[in-house]
This record gives structure tokens, sequence and C-alpha cells, in this order.
């Protein structure tokens, strides 16, 4: 990859921390929007969690997500990543639940396929159309900097206004049932819409996929909704898989910033936010090198922004309070596997094959399996969203060789046996459990690696190794992502910015939080001359 | 030495180190719950108790106020966090009266920092609160505990108090300047003696091991006989801090941890605690909202009350004029000052009338015979303290 270099500078209008997918959209939109700009990141390449990269001689996964969703449309023209170089291995992504010793059960293109019941064919397709209503009526305060709560500013009353006129105009019908279904579990409402154990298992696992949540958990219908809302605000284009892996679309993320003026620079870990007559006024780096900017923009998780890089002393108790209170402890594990051969998933089509793969049997399965979690331990039968990018995009593994990746729950943070020892054994039962469905998997295998939430924690740099730097939750949502007093992507700490995952939406490979945040920046800071 | 202690259900409050000798003096079993203790609220008569604060010298027991000990490397950038004063200017072996707020600039406690040197404080309050003290501590390397019971404290103030203690053996107390610490030996007893005190007048705070309690308690009472010392209790205190313009928590603000109805929590400046407040020191806990509070000006004051005629305007409300049609205000404390011969008050009043020299009416109601009366009184808004003599100050100060 190559990036533009510009002239070191001793001060930028902005500086950003961290060069993941938020940090780049932030640089590129602030760069475009005429400030200089500099993004720091501590990796040796871009792409903080999004980056793909080596984990076996010639076997390259995307470490982190493997699937592109959530990234809006808009967002991918208004920074012409495809003349940056982003192409795509697939577009349309079909969805395929599996079961091991049964059929699979293709849950894309409508409806369910030939092999669910006629009830509940009739029921997906109204479930399904169903929830595409209240995701599209969600998705304008999904996208916008969220309002704050309890002020008297007008653009803070309207946009309450405005989230309530649009699910009032969903209809009495459509209303009600989204205000009867935004708290409930999605235990209980798949129970109430399907018979098929492995569709609800499979409906059930996005509702759940990274989160410290099982089925059963309160308010998990909200995080499905938040999923499909995502999706919706992303556009038309499904479950995608840029070529080269995550990494390309960082790579693109990365040139467009640079296209526009932003300077980048790698290898650079951020020792400290430093503070001036209480505004930041720059960053001093590991190595002791001291850079001036008007503004310092972290996309780093916001325990790791407030806590380590700036520092208590310089935030008021009940704030610190707060940020040391964020439910940030992940429980995903990501599983990558070099084989010889395609995988023998059973009765999977190459169509299916090509996309993604769920394994979660069913919603006790699940709850089963998070059961676990809750105690400390990993899952004994652990449920999976899985991929094989090199079926679109060979060049990822040695020519006729293929990459397994698959996101594995649930494997707490804090596991009470340490991962020390306990990363090869969870491994074996991921693989145990891949076998299963793929009898003869094991023999293929000629290169493996875990990465449990600690080795997340330790390779990202993103406290509690959580994924969405922050539990997508409904205490931790919206105006109180990641906290009050914080929520605007503007911090207590003036010319202090969030722009991270930690913030409003959240996480998943989607950039409007770096997009959100480089415009309150716009808005608030004074351009150089 | 102490007795036997009931079944915590079966006595609920603690006694302090000097309870046999309270309940000795103790002529109206007049006692009451203090946090977490049983203290005395009226020995004799409160008049009599008063006087003494004012014309001789006091005991009072001062066991219950809660007793952190703030240690370690980041102990003084914690406290500076912590509270609003810049205790990098707080030299060892002297005090400082505080105040700490919440994000807000709300009022959370207010109390007193003891620099006892070698990187040691000793932090006093009116109420428990380890979770704020531990969530303030988040970042910081600095140990915190509560050593209320592992120190007795015993009040000796009144205009002979430096006399009585010069008996006692205290050599050189009466250098001891205002806030200032020193040390001594009472026999084999150690005492940590600060020029601290809550009625505005000359005074000591002794501070001491509780097995010394008892001993040194009837040491200063046998030094201070010739002198007319005398125990007190609460109410008599009461009359003394109001005439010295001092606050207490939960009866002129309530913490802002305990307010549940919005607009009720009062930051320093609207409790007239300005000087109390350093926005040069660097960040601490609400200096932003202080800041913006200072900018836009105070919606409400704590001020000084002088009311026309003697009838204590207790929880009175205060208007805009004669006709009770305003309501600018309310009483907090109020009080006739015995010494001042004055009818003075603590009070929250609204903008604008809070500033010195305006009037404003105090709606008084008296209990006469089982018939009430209503009274609008006028009332000024008066400077605080009402009661300052240059004895609080003196160093070295006069026998008398």
């Amino acid at each position: 990859m190559s990036v533009t270099v510009h002239e070191a500078q001793a001060r930028y209008d902005c500086i950003v921390i961290g060069g993941g997918h938020n940090g780049l959209v932030c640089a590129a939109t602030l760069a475009r929007g005429g400030r200089s700009v500099l993004v720091l990141e501590a990796g040796a390449q871009v792409g903080g969690a999004a980056l793909t990269r080596e984990f076996a001689a010639g076997f390259r996964v995307s470490a982190g997500a493997h699937l592109l969703h959530l990234m809006p449309a808009e967002l991918l023209r208004e920074l012409k990543l495809e003349s940056h170089g982003l192409e795509w291995a697939a577009r349309g992504m079909p969805t395929t639940a599996l079961v091991p010793g049964q059929p699979t059960l293709s849950l894309s293109g409508g409806a369910g396929g030939e092999r669910l019941s006629p009830a509940d064919e009739a029921a997906y397709a109204a479930y399904q159309a169903r929830m595409q209503r209240f995701a599209a009526a969600l998705v304008p305060v999904f996208s916008r900097v969220p309002p704050r709560l309890g002020t008297t500013g007008w653009a803070d009353r309207l946009a309450l206004l405005r989230t309530a006129l649009q699910i009032r105009r969903l209809g009495r019908r459509d209303m009600r049932e989204l205000l009867r279904i935004g708290g409930m579990n999605v235990y209980d409402l798949l129970e109430e819409n399907f018979e098929s154990p492995a569709l609800k298992g499979a409906l059930g696992l996005d509702a759940v996929l990274g989160a410290n949540f099982g089925p059963r958990s309160p308010g998990t219908v909200l995080t499905l909704l938040y999923r499909l809302v995502a999706e919706s605000a992303a556009g038309p284009s499904g479950l995608s898989q840029p070529r080269g892996g995550m990494g390309a679309l960082c790579n693109a993320l990365a040139m467009a910033a640079g296209a526009a003026g932003a300077t980048i620079r790698t290898g650079v870990p951020v020792a400290q936010i430093r503070v001036d007559n209480d505004r930041a006024c720059g960053v001093l780096l590991e190595s002791g090198e001291s850079i001036d900017a008007g503004s310092v923009i972290s996309s780093a998780d916001p325990k790791t922004t407030f806590l380590r890089l700036l520092g208590p002393r310089h935030l008021d108790a009940g704030f610190v309070r707060r940020v040391n209170h964020i439910r940030s402890r992940g429980l995903a594990a990501k599983l990558h596997l070099a084989l010889n051969h395609a995988p023998p998933f059973s009765a999977v089509s190459e169509a299916s094959l090509r996309g993604r793969l769920l394994m979660a049997p069913s919603l006790r399965h699940i709850e089963n399996a998070y059961n676990h979690a809750k105690y400390g331990e990993y899952s004994a039968a652990p449920v999976m969203e899985i991929t094989v990018p090199t079926m679109n995009d060979p060049a990822l593994a040695p020519r006729g060789q293929h990459v397994l990746s698959a996101i594995v729950q649930y494997a707490p943070y804090a596991l009470k046996e340490g991962w020390q020892s306990g990363r090869q054994r969870f491994m074996d039962v991921a693989i145990d459990t891949l076998e299963a469905a793929a009898p003869g998997l094991r023999a293929c295998i000629i290169g493996a690696e875990l990465l449990t939430p600690a080795d997340i924690e330790q390779e990202f740099r993103i406290s509690g190794g959580h994924w969405h730097h922050g539990e997508l939750a409904f205490d931790q949502f919206l105006m109180v992502r990641p906290v009050p007093g914080a929520a605007q992507y503007r911090t207590p700490v003036g010319g202090l910015f969030l722009c991270g995952a930690g913030c409003h939406p959240g996480g998943g490979v989607m950039g409007i939080a770096g997009r959100n945040a480089a415009q309150a920046v716009l808005a608030g800071d004074v351009k150089s001359p | 030495m102490t007795e036997p202690l009931a079944p915590h259900f079966k006595q609920p409050l603690l006694k302090t180190p000097f309870h046999r000798r309270a309940r000795a003096l103790s002529q109206i079993d007049s006692f009451i719950p203090w946090a977490g203790y049983t203290t005395v609220d009226v020995f004799t008569t409160m008049e009599q108790e008063y006087f003494a604060i004012r014309n001789a010298a006091t005991l009072y027991d001062l066991t219950p106020m809660v007793k952190y000990r703030v240690a370690g490397p980041d102990a003084l950038p914690y406290l500076n966090r912590l509270v609003t004063r810049d205790i990098a200017k707080l030299k060892p072996d002297r005090v400082a009266y505080c105040v700490w707020c919440n994000d807000a600039g709300h009022l959370i406690d207010d109390g007193t920092v003891f620099h006892l040197g070698s990187g040691e404080y000793r932090l006093c309050t009116a109420e428990r609160q380890i979770d704020w003290l531990l969530d303030s501590a988040i970042g910081f390397d600095v140990d915190i505990s509560e050593v209320t019971e592992q120190i007795a404290a015993l009040a000796v103030q009144g205009p002979t108090s430096c006399a009585v203690l010069k008996a006692l053996g205290l050599h050189g107390v009466e250098a001891l300047k205002p806030f200032e610490i020193g040390y001594y030996a009472l026999g084999s007893d150690r005492l940590t003696v600060s020029r601290t005190g809550f009625t505005g007048d000359l005074g000591y705070e002794l501070w001491m091991d509780p097995a010394a309690a008892e001993t040194v308690w009837d040491a200063l009472m046998t030094a201070g006989q010739s002198r007319g010392i005398r125990a007190i209790g609460s109410q008599a205190l009461n009359v003394a801090r109001i005439e010295a313009g001092f606050l207490l928590p939960n009866v002129d603000f309530v913490s802002a941890e305990h307010t549940i109805r919005t607009g009720r929590d009062r930051s320093p400046l609207e409790l007239g605690l300005k000087w109390l407040v350093d926005f040069n020191k660097g960040h601490f806990t609400g200096r932003r909202a202080l800041l913006a509070e200072a900018a836009q000006g105070a919606r409400r004051r704590l001020v000084g009350l002088d009311i026309a005629g003697n009838k204590p305007a207790h929880n009175s409300l205060l208007y805009s004029d004669d006709s009770g049609r305003r309501e600018i205000g309310s009483v907090t404390s109020a009080i006739w000052s015995p010494t001042c011969k004055r009818n003075i008050a603590l009070a929250i009043v609204d903008a604008p009338y809070f500033q010195t020299g305006s009037t404003v009416w105090a709606e008084i109601y008296l209990n006469r015979e089982l018939v009430w009366e209503r009274r609008m009184s006028r009332a000024q808004i008066v400077e605080r303290p009402f009661f300052a003599p240059e004895r609080r100050r003196a160093t070295p100060p006069s026998d008398f």
C-alpha cells in the first residue's frame, strides 16, 4: 500500500488518533473540509481492527470484521473509494443456516426457501417486511448526531420530536407493534413468529453477535433492530466482501484521506493527549515527539482515550466514574483457519459457501452457549458466523487453498482459567464444532489462529477487547453512548473529540461515527489561515 | 475502658470514647444521634452552655465528625482535583476549610483538610462519602481510609481556651496561629492540636487516641476549673456557629449527592464561598460548570439577614415587599443572637435581592400559647460573619 507522505509539520489543525476505518473517514472528511490533518496509527499499517493480515505463511484474512454491510453507500461514494482502489470480491452475499446432520436453510432472497413449513414461510415474509419498515423509520435517528436530553435547546427538542414523528408515521398498527417489541428479548419475539428451530437460531444469532447477551437477555430485540437499522442506512448492497479483505477498504480510505491532503503516519503510538489551559493542544508520542494541533480527535475507545491518553485529572470525577463503568468486555473470538482444501461442509452449495454461514442450530443452543460466559467459561458448544473469503477472493491464499474466518461465541474477556491455557482448548472446541458440520475439516487445517478478546485488546489496543468499543445496549445507545457529556462527539475538554466505535452509532465497519465527528469538529473549530 | 457493647440491633448508635464522662455530666438526658454516634444536645441549659463559649471555655465532643486518611504519592494531586481550593498552597501542619463539588459544580460537602506532613492528609467531613472519594481516586495512586473510630476529637473553644491548654501543660500552644497544627505530649499520651473550630471564637481542636480520651477530658476539666470550663452540647454550638456565619450541611445546604428535586443543590458561588474556589490551580471536579456559572451570574445566594424585632425567623419565607406577593427566598438558619443582640439568620435569596443592603421581608410565625400569629418583619441583607471578635485571630491570645 502506498500512502502520500507529506512534509512533516510541527502543527496541524487536526490530529486523528488511530487509523482504523472511523479515524480514516474522519481524517478524509476533515481534509476535504480544508483542515490540515495528521493521522497517527500505532500499528504498522492502517486499518485498526479492520485490517487484512497474514496469519499463516501465504494466508491472509480480515483480522476483525470479515463482512462489510454497514458502511453507508453515500459515504463510499462521497469519499470516491472505488476510484481509490476499492474493489469488490462479492456483494449481496447470501446467508445460510447450518445445522449439523440436517439440510441447510437459506435465509436470503426474501422467503426462506423450500424447506420452511408453509406457516413459517408466510410468517418469515411478513416478519422481514415489518422489521424492514421499522428499520427504515429509525434510520434518521441512527445516522445523525444524537440529541441531548434534558436541555432546552431547540435542535435537541426538534430531533427528539422528529424521531417521535417518524415512529408515529409508521401508522397505528406498526407503531404499536414497534413499541410492544422494542423492550422484548429476541427469544420471545422469534418464538411468537416461527416454528423452525434452525430459522429462529439463525435470526437470533444476529441479535447477539458481538454482544454480551444471550437471546433471552432483555433488550435483544433492540440490538437486532439496531443491526437492521444500520443495514438499512447502509443501502441495498447487502453483505459485501472487499477484494483483499477489510484492510483493502482501509487502504482505500487512507488513499482518499491522503488525496484530500491528510498526512498519515503508522507505527507511532500516542502516549498522551496534551492539555493546555483546559484545551487539548496536541499529542505526545511514545517516542517522545510532541505535535501541536488545534483539535485532537480520538478513534480509540472511550476508556483508552479518557483514562489512559487524557488522564482522569483533566476530567470531573463523576464523568470518570461513568467512563469507568462503560461495559466493554468482549465475548467474541475470531478463528482463522488455513486450509489446503475448500472446507468440506456437507450439504452446502458452492453459492452458499461464497456467503455467510451461521452456526446456531436453535435459540436454546445460543442461550446455553451464553450461560457458560456468564460464569467466566467459554462455551462448550459455541455459535459462529463463518465465511470462506477465498471462495470470492482466491488471492488471499496460495492457489487452490483456502481461508476460513469465523466469529466464535462466547469467549469471555475475563476467562476464569485465563486465556494462556484457555486459548488452545477453546480453539479445539471451536474446530470440533466446525468438524461436526464439515466432516474432515480438521485434516485440511495447515494453520490456525484464535484471537480471544484478550488478544484483540492487545493487538488492536481496544480496552476490554470489545469489537464495538463498548456494549451496544439500551443503556449505551444514542445520547448515552459512550456516556452523557461526550455523546455528541465533543468531550468535556475543549478541542478533544471522539470519533470511534465507542460513539453513536457504534461499532461494525460503518464509518458514521468518524463522519459525524468530523462534522462536529468542522462546525466548531477555526480553520488555520 | 469502654462498656461491653450491646448487640448492634439493640443499640444501633455507637458511643464515643467520651461517652461515660458526658453521661455523668448530663443533667437532662438530652442525647441526639450524630453520624452514627449518640451525642449530647444539651447538658444543662442551652443558654448556660452558649455563654460559656463566648465568656469562658468549653469542651465539645466532635469524635463523630467523619475523618478520612488520604495518603500516597498522588495525595496532593488527588485532593486538588477533589476540592475547589488550591491544596498545593497548604503547608505542612496547616488546615484549610474546603468544599467539594460534583460535575455540575454543586456542593457535595464541606470540611477541613489537614496537611499532616510527608504526603499525608486528613479530610474531615460532615457526611460519610467513601464512594465519592473512591470514585474520585480512579487514576490516582492514593490510599483512602476512614479513620473516624481511630481518632477521638474534642473541641476546646472560648476566650479562655488557650489559657486552659497552657494550664494543661501544652507548652507553646499560644504560638499556634489560626489553622495551624501542633503536636504535644500529655503524660504518656500524644495530642495533636489544631487551632480550628466551629464557634468563630478563640478555640482549638484536640485529636487523640481513643484510649487517651478520658484522661485528656479529666485533665482539661481540672486545668480549666478556674477558667469556667464546661461541657457543651450541639444546641449551644449551633447558636455560636450561626453568629460566626458558618454553614451546616443538611440545614443550610443539602449535599448534591442527596438532593432529589431539581434546583435544590447549591454551588459554592451560591453559598457565598467564591473565595474557596481557585480557577487558576488547574482542573478540579466541577470547574467547568462553575466557570460557566460565574460567567452567567448567580441566580441565588446564601446571605446573612438582620431582621427587625426579636423573634427568630425560623423557616421563614422571604418576600420582596410586605404585601407577601412575590416570594424571593427562604431562611435556612435563624436565631436571636445573645452576643450581638440582633435577630439574625442565614437565608437563600434570589437575584437581584441578595445584594448587601437590600431590604426583604420575612414572614414569621409566632406561637403564643397555642395561638399562631403571623408577622411580616423587615430584614436587611448584611455581611457575614455576624460576630467576629479579634481574639479569634490574636496570636498569642490573651488569657482573659
